[in-house]
């Protein structure tokens, strides 16, 4: 079993186990859901004939299962969905990930998957906003859009031969600065119809990347690049060399906040301690633990703590047998 | 030196046909994407697998399959006498080969091709027995990370000294000079992967032992389910809707 890796005095040890139990015993009433392991046999009616999924093989006439995972069953599709594993990507997921390589006209992102996924220049939108062939001179200023170990929000456009191809064509999507990547395993984190959540009360910034990384940064206003066309363009081109030598103004304009800064510790650390309880990452229950730990009066390293990691264990078991007894 | 006694006990207590205790656990390197420790009696080994991912060298890539790479290592402290070259020595190279051909026999790599699944071993304590502990514990991690294989691998000694076939050795059996049969078993299947022996046996007996072995493979086996069963209940009760 995986253990928690904190260190637990005996009561914080009863406690957490408590609250586990009750979990357990909520979801046992909810829904009886098959595990399987590796080589396990899975049950299935043979009259209608049946269509074997991800993580299924066939062996003698009876359905193996090759993963460890929960069987799940959509009409005639029988399939086992893993817990643990890597990220699966789906066309439209919003995604979170690092620039590894820039290559020929495309950039290579780390993105917890078992490639890396390419996000070509073409399906970037250009600094200055116009639409245009990309030409050699593009291609060559590459590194002045991103550069390696920068982190790009963008969207799964599909598969194609070379791999998995994002696009990045929208204002939403782009480079993200000012904050912090966090990764939980991506069984965490659900496919909803929201993925960019801004927190206005911490002008926080929350995007919660499909493929298991987290982006929490501070809040920055969605530019429209077709208005400010002429003011845009002189500044990234300025970016780079005046980069040493902002003015004093400038400076001030993009210093953060220390307070939002808190904030965003503050949170990160709120994600932390779901991902290791292993618990589902939602921007509601996000807030609902930031809220737990300044209610408390936390310091932010504390959050890390044992202490924390249980109160926070105890609120989700009240909070789900609640929401079961309401529902 | 009597290995048996008069009584049918062995050295530490145990009947021929008995195993040592088992104890697996899961998630022990925590930025893996699957981890395993695996102890029978003395012998404690930790695994870690890391894929699949992005082929390092891109030259070594393969366009329909995955790369499976394998290390072994002994830790400095893992034996009596603290160990000079814990790797790249003779031994840990052939273990090395020996794991990575066992797991990729059954490891379904055409799934995931243009990656690589990087298998790390390495024993903490070696009381014998300590190829087919990594064998278990490699098992348990890619279950762990989610890789499909097409069904548990599980590994088990057996030994004939004193005229006794004797189940799963410990150091002072094995030090012994008799011969040593190491087998790697695929229960569902009911194959078996790795076959290797030390030292001599006639034709009859091998049949016996290696069967013993096998019995031992399958109890492995049963073991390793529960665990990974309890473990995959956890999370998804621990996840909530």
């Amino acid at each position: 079993m995986r253990e928690i890796q904190l260190s637990l005095n005996k009561t914080q040890k009863i406690r957490l186990q408590r609250a586990l139990e009750k979990l357990e015993s909520l979801s046992s009433k909810v829904n009886s859901h098959a595990s399987v392991t590796i080589a396990d046999s899975i049950p299935v009616s043979y009259e209608d004939g049946v269509l074997k999924g991800h993580g299924t093989l066939d062996f003698n006439g009876e359905v193996i299962s090759t993963v460890c995972g929960v069987v799940e069953r959509v009409n005639k599709l029988v399939y086992v969905r893993t817990l643990r594993a890597k990220y699966k990507p789906e066309v439209g997921d919003i995604i979170v990930g690092r620039v590894s390589e820039v290559a020929q006209k495309r950039w290579r992102l780390d993105i917890n998957y078992s490639q890396d996924a390419v996000l070509m220049l073409s399906s970037m939108n250009l600094p200055d906003g116009i639409q245009r062939r990309r030409t050699a001179l593009d291609e060559l200023n590459m590194r002045s859009i991103f550069e390696e170990d920068d982190v790009i929000c963008a969207e799964v456009r599909g598969f194609q031969h070379d791999g998995l191809h994002l696009q990045a064509r929208s204002q939403k999507y782009g480079k993200l600065e000012r904050g912090q990547l966090l990764t939980v395993p991506p069984y965490l984190v659900k496919r909803r119809k929201q993925h960019f959540h801004h927190l206005e009360q911490y002008g926080v910034d929350l995007i919660l990347g499909c493929n298991g990384f987290i982006w929490v940064g501070e809040h920055v206003e969605a530019r429209d690049d077709m208005v400010g066309d002429q003011e845009k363009k002189p500044e990234w081109q300025n970016t780079k060399s005046q980069k040493n030598s902002m003015s004093l103004e400038d400076q001030e304009r993009t210093y953060t906040p220390i307070e939002t800064r808190q904030n965003i510790c503050r949170i990160a650390n709120a994600i932390r301690v779901l991902s290791t309880l292993g618990f589902n990452i939602t921007a509601e229950l996000i807030t609902e633990t930031v809220n737990l730990s300044s209610s408390l009066n936390l310091d932010i390293h504390q959050m890390l703590g044992s202490e924390f990691c249980v109160l926070v264990a105890e609120g989700e078991a009240e909070r789900r047998s609640l929401t079961k007894g309401r529902g | 030196m009597e290995y048996v006694s008069p009584e049918g006990l062995r050295l530490d207590g145990r009947r021929p046909m008995e195993m040592r205790q088992i104890r697996a656990e899961i998630g022990a390197v925590a930025k893996a994407d699957g981890s395993a420790v695996f102890e029978m009696g003395n012998t404690k080994v930790i695994s870690a697998v890391y894929g699949p991912r992005e082929v390092q060298n891109w030259s070594q890539q393969i366009s329909d399959k995955a790369l499976v790479r394998c290390e072994y290592s002994m830790a400095n402290f893992s034996t009596g006498d603290r160990m000079r070259k814990p790797k790249g020595d003779r031994r840990s190279t052939e273990i090395s080969l020996v794991i990575r051909q066992t797991m990729e026999a059954c490891i379904m790599t055409h799934l995931m091709p243009r990656s690589q699944i990087d298998i790390f071993v390495q024993v903490l304590q070696a009381d014998g027995g300590t190829r087919s502990a990594c064998i278990n514990a490699a098992t348990l991690a890619l279950a762990d990370a989610g890789i499909p294989l097409q069904d548990l691998v599980t590994s088990c000694s057996a030994g004939y000294l004193n005229s006794t076939p004797l189940l799963d050795l410990n150091y002072v059996e094995d030090s012994a000079g008799g011969p040593d049969v190491t087998v790697g078993f695929l229960p569902k299947l009911d194959k078996v992967t790795l076959l290797q022996m030390d030292s001599k046996l006639s034709l009859d007996l091998f049949e016996n032992v290696m069967q013993l072995a096998i019995e031992g493979c399958k109890a492995v086996a049963n073991y390793i389910r529960e665990i990974l069963l309890e473990n995959t209940k956890q999370l998804e009760y621990r996840r909530g809707l």
